[in-house]
């Protein structure tokens, strides 16, 4: 097996899965702003109750 | 419920592509004339239908927003939009490092290529105007509207390589490409985990813009207090 065929295929297979986990990253991000928005939300209704 | 299936397409998805890697790097000969950077097909071909799956359902789905005015149908078809766009990447750049080995250079503004980069674009574009546009029901009218117009390019990058001379390799699906049927059917099995993964990561994204949409509506309640 060509050595360089061979490093090139794994930089094939390798470039689709971090494309994918770059997105779950994105989607983490969007995760963590969403929660710290609820927390927000959360503060400010407990201060409109008060 | 719907928790449940996303864990079950994830477990199958796993042992899938676990089992395909095997396959394919164990138990598949190398071809002939490329030898090992020919598996790069069992990646680079099944990105690009995930994505243009993606693509059909936010095609279809802006459809029917438009008919509808339902915010549901603008929800999936951004999330399908980014996922699908995720796996459009992957498709370019592994056909670039491909296209490194085989025809020694990276890029090359052959039609099948090109039209696949301004659907790329056209997406990134679709998703850059909907951070543009605040007002939901405004942004979702625009959105359907560039959706639907984004897709008229997919049958152009799916034809691209019958309508014109190009660099590309004939469509091994249905076209003058020819492969064994052990690849055959490798290159089907690999499709089904990314479908599945792509399924699941639409489910997520949903979720988050269910979430958000909760939020701003309570926000808004709240202000109005």
């Amino acid at each position: 097996m060509d050595e360089r065929n061979f490093t090139y295929m794994f930089y094939g297979f390798a470039v689709v899965w971090l494309c994918l986990i770059a997105y779950v990253v994105s989607l983490a991000a969007r995760e963590k702003r969403l929660r710290q928005q609820l927390d927000g939300l959360k503060k400010l209704m407990e201060d409109r109750a008060k | 419920m719907r928790e449940r299936f996303m864990i079950l397409f994830s477990g199958f998805a796993a042992v899938l592509l676990v089992r395909n890697l095997y396959v394919m790097l164990v138990k598949l000969p190398d071809e002939a004339a490329q030898g090992a950077i020919f598996r790069i097909i069992f990646f680079h071909v099944p990105a690009a239908w995930t994505a243009f799956l993606g693509f059909f359902a936010a095609f279809v789905c802006s459809i029917l927003y438009l008919a509808k005015r339902n915010l549901r149908y603008d929800a999936v078809s951004m999330a399908a939009t980014e996922v699908g766009l995720a796996f459009a990447a992957g498709n370019l750049i592994s056909g670039m490092i491909w296209g490194r080995i085989i025809w020694g250079i990276w890029w090359t503004w052959d039609p099948r290529l090109t039209s696949m980069l301004i659907c790329w674009l056209l997406y990134a574009g679709y998703l850059m105007l909907r951070r543009a546009v605040e007002e939901p029901s405004q942004r979702a009218r625009i959105s359907a509207v560039l959706s639907i117009f984004a897709f008229v390019d997919v049958p152009i990058v799916f034809f691209s390589i019958k309508w014109w001379r190009t660099q590309h390799p004939q469509p091994v699906v249905w076209g003058g490409g020819a492969m064994d049927s052990s690849y055959w059917n490798m290159l089907f099995l690999n499709w089904v985990p990314l479908i599945l993964i792509a399924v699941v990561l639409i489910l997520i994204r949903l979720r988050q813009e269910e979430a958000q949409r909760e939020i701003d509506a309570v926000r808004r309640w709240a202000h109005a207090l």
